[in-house]
């Protein structure tokens, strides 16, 4: 009797504990909406002038605006500069900042304070990574080198909500570096006050649709919404957490369990899976990146001879890898930058266009014609980095090579910061590779294989050609001109060879049914003042 | 025994010392540096990083430099994590970790040492066959199969448990579980053994001689005598629970300090990985001393001279 007594009690409060749940959802005017990100890793920082990744990128994204912000499909709206002017010679941008524009803390948000922000970043007792971004702005470069004092930055506040910005060259994609976090406005009265500790929470004064209230390390970021933010009364979702999940698999199961709303990407190896189980949720789209392997072309037997180059790229079937390795619907590349930039037309390679069998029989004459057969037998080393993936691409790539050319491949994997070290001191035969470009715009890509661009350039490559041919694009100002110059360098690039492009990236997301405003872009920008979560 | 404790402290000085050292000039030895990235930066920006964190000084000038900077309890600054000092992510994630390590070697303590007795007290039966099986069974399978599969079937099918995260009570079992299961085996196991061993021993069967009740007989004398490996294991084993462990700390997305180890070393976050090992080298030092001061009480055989 008691016994069951006790259990009634327990069922009366079990009742009114759900009643109290109904409650509060019949009025959802009052109910917090919540978002729960997963985002990748831990952030480095949330100084926008300091932190070099993505996670902490698409927290930045949501917290701080740029003059220019990313519209909810990843392209270039309007942010704290309401409107911009540019000068014939496309040398000069006029930027008129909203009046309105105001820190969370309430101070109002000047011209000079993206003055502040620009000299803070390119100075060189900041050190920041990220500081060459605003490099095509005036001495700027010089600044960061240390050879001119920060004021002499060629950017100037005609009054308060007026910023005038002189560049070195008529930079077409200017506004879209400006898009990126190092050009993000920080708050000076705050960085001095706090110094290095100014973006903890209790001290962090932000100008964008949240600020950020809590930050456990490994545990998660939470921001609210930012009430003096200029749009905030278009901003729906009232709290965004994010969680630095570095484990996909554990991530997906976050999301199956209902503990995250949108997740960073998925574990590769799940996509059929997922393609079968969770096709309304799971997003697959295309990224702006390219997966290749390059040439050390400072080094024989490839320093030479070009076409030994084309022979290796053109034995790798590409729709294989793709089908049987990286499942992720990627696409083959056969050219440089990845498709997807507006206006611009993609260079390919000439074999891109052949069959594969075609391809095969083209790059075993080449390789007779160099001398290379059974008895003498081409050899090549892969270098990778120690990850699964990278692994079974590299073997089926040497298996490629080995049944098509009979070129005898051995693989060699290194530990992340080993491999970066032995990639800039071309310490390789063939390395994988891969870039993302920082902007939407192909220079993003074809800057990394300039000859002046130091050890960055994975394959030592250095064409007068290619280099001028870019130079020139630098200084046109008109697009059409300008993207034919960069697709002509593409071209020169392709037919020396010294990267084999293998397949454009795509990303992938799982985003729950209840959240609405999603769009895949190139870019794979998602701020979160564009979402909504519905019931 | 105050006066074995405080000689044992001091005696851990040079040891530490030595830790740090060797510490110190292995990690810088690892070949890359904390600042090198996908895209690599202009040489003058590189300069002036490596200034801004003093690596442009010779190597022994800026060990000099840390290990002042380490006597006045300050471990600098994250390489990685430039919002935090490495003091700061220790204390802001070892509570963390000790929370869930703790708890964890409580329980596996507790079930551990009762299912080894168990067992003992009832060798070559089924139950004791049972538990060592299943004991067996906790040792081989390791942590990564254990934890994904609770969190797919209890969290994702059932829906009983979340997965990940930290705070809760719920968010602690199921990372608690798996963190004590291969603990619980060992403890069992080493308990067994020892009191097997024991049990044949001359004391015991005077014990049972005079007449002692089977209960006093197991409680007071020969449990006393099979905790003792137990003991010594659990010095160390409790550090190294209680420091996190970055696989049950990633499976289950908790902010312990476990994962800096790894973390630490992968991005040549000099700092980090100094300040964690320096961190797990105290913890190992003290939970030997106190290892060694539990023997005094459990074995009468042994003094503190």
């Amino acid at each position: 009797m008691l016994a069951s007594r006790e259990l009634f009690g327990k069922f009366l409060a079990c009742a009114g504990l759900v009643l109290a749940l109904h409650s509060g959802a019949a009025s959802p005017a009052l109910a917090e909406v919540v978002l729960n990100r997963g985002n990748g890793a831990e952030p480095e920082s949330l100084d926008p002038s300091i932190s070099t990744g993505v996670p902490e990128s698409f927290i930045q994204m949501d917290i701080f605006e740029g003059l220019v912000h990313p519209g909810p499909d990843g392209t270039l709206r309007a942010g704290v500069a309401e409107s911009w002017e540019v000068s014939q010679d496309g040398l000069t941008y006029t930027f008129k900042l909203r009046p309105n524009a105001v820190w969370s803390d309430g101070k109002p948000l000047i011209a000079q304070d993206f003055i502040y922000s620009w000299q803070r970043i390119l100075d060189p007792a900041t050190a920041s990574n990220y500081a060459f971004i605003l490099w095509p702005i005036r001495n700027a470069e010089a600044i960061t080198k240390g050879e001119m004092p920060k004021d002499k930055l060629a950017v100037e506040a005609i009054d308060e909500h007026t910023l005038k910005v002189t560049l070195k060259a008529p930079t077409a994609y200017f506004l879209q570096m400006l898009m990126h976090h190092a050009a993000y406005p920080v708050p000076g009265h705050v960085v001095e006050k706090f110094k290095a500790e100014w973006t903890r929470p209790g001290n962090i004064v932000s100008n964008g649709a949240y600020m950020v209230q809590e930050w456990v390390p490994q545990g998660h970021i939470k921001a609210v919404k930012n009430p003096k933010f200029r749009n905030a009364a278009e901003v729906q979702i009232d709290t965004v957490n994010y969680y630095p999940i570095e484990e996909y698999g554990t991530e997906l199961k976050q999301f199956r369990a209902g503990e995250l709303h949108a997740t960073y990407d998925v574990p590769q190896e799940q996509i059929p899976w997922l393609e079968q189980n969770m096709a309304a949720q799971f997003h697959n789209s295309p990224y702006f990146g390219t997966y290749y392997y390059a040439i050390n072309v400072t080094r024989e037997p490839f320093k030479s001879n070009t076409k030994l180059r084309h022979a290796l790229g053109m034995a790798i079937d590409r729709d294989i890898l793709i089908k049987q390795i990286t499942k992720g619907g990627e696409l083959p590349a056969y050219g440089w930058v990845p498709p997807g930039v507006p206006g611009y037309e993609q260079s390919q390679v000439e074999w891109g266009s052949w069959d594969q069998k075609k391809r095969v029989a083209e790059a075993k004459k080449i390789l007779a014609e160099a001398g290379f057969d059974k008895g003498n037998p081409l050899k090549v080393e892969i270098l990778y980095n120690t990850n699964d993936n990278h692994k079974k691409i590299a073997i089926a790539i040497a298996g490629m090579w080995k049944q098509n050319l009979g070129v005898e491949a051995t693989l060699r994997n290194e530990e992340w910061k080993v491999y970066l070290q032995s990639r800039n001191k071309k310490q390789f035969e063939v390395l994988r590779a891969a870039w993302i470009g920082d902007y939407v715009d192909p220079y993003s890509f074809l800057e990394l294989l300039r000859g002046d661009i130091g050890e960055q350039n994975p394959a030592g490559y250095d064409n007068a050609k290619y280099d001028e041919a870019t130079d020139k694009a630098a200084n046109e100002t008109d697009s059409k001109q300008r993207f034919a110059l960069l697709s002509e360098a593409e071209k020169t690039l392709l037919a020396d060879m010294p990267i084999i492009p293998i397949y454009f990236y795509t990303q992938q997301h799982i985003v729950s049914d209840a959240v609405k405003g999603w769009q895949d872009n190139l870019m794979d920008f998602h701020p979160t003042q564009y979402l909504r979560v519905e019931k | 025994m105050l006066s074995y404790a405080i000689r044992r402290l001091f005696g851990a000085i040079p040891t530490l010392l030595v830790i740090l050292t060797l510490t110190f000039f292995l990690v810088r030895l690892a070949p890359g540096g904390p600042f090198d990235a996908e895209r690599s930066l202009p040489a003058e920006i590189e300069r002036n990083l490596a200034a801004a964190y003093h690596l442009d000084e010779p190597l022994v000038m800026q060990y000099g430099r840390y290990l002042g900077q380490v006597l006045q309890g300050d471990f600098g600054p994250s390489f990685k994590y430039k919002d935090f000092s490495v003091t700061q992510l220790i204390r802001s994630g070892f509570p963390v970790s000790l929370q869930l390590g703790g708890t964890a070697m409580l329980l596996a303590v507790i079930i551990g040492t009762s299912l080894g007795a168990f067992a003992a007290l009832r060798q070559n039966s089924g139950l004791d066959y049972g538990v060592m099986g299943a004991a067996m069974v906790g040792i081989a399978v390791p942590n990564f199969v254990i934890a994904p599969l609770l969190t797919l079937v209890l969290g994702v099918h059932l829906r009983l448990l979340p997965t990940g995260g930290w705070g809760t009570w719920e968010q602690m079992l199921l990372p608690v579980l798996a963190l004590a299961l291969p603990q619980i085996a060992y403890i069992a196991r080493m308990t067994r053994a020892s009191m097997i061993e024991l049990l044949r021993s001359n004391f015991i069967r005077t014990a049972r001689a005079k007449g002692l009740p089977e209960r006093v007989t197991i409680m007071r004398h020969a449990m006393k005598g099979a905790l003792l490996p137990v003991v010594s294991y659990l010095g160390p084993a409790t550090a190294a629970v209680i420091t996190g462990s970055v696989v049950i700390e990633q499976i289950f997305g908790i902010p312990g300090i476990g994962r800096y180890f790894v973390q630490g070393a992968m991005n040549r976050d000099y700092t980090l990985v100094m300040g964690v090992v320096i961190f797990y080298g105290v913890l190992i030092i003290v939970f030997n001393l106190i290892v060694d001061l539990a023997y005094g009480l459990l074995d009468p055989r042994v003094r503190f001279d």
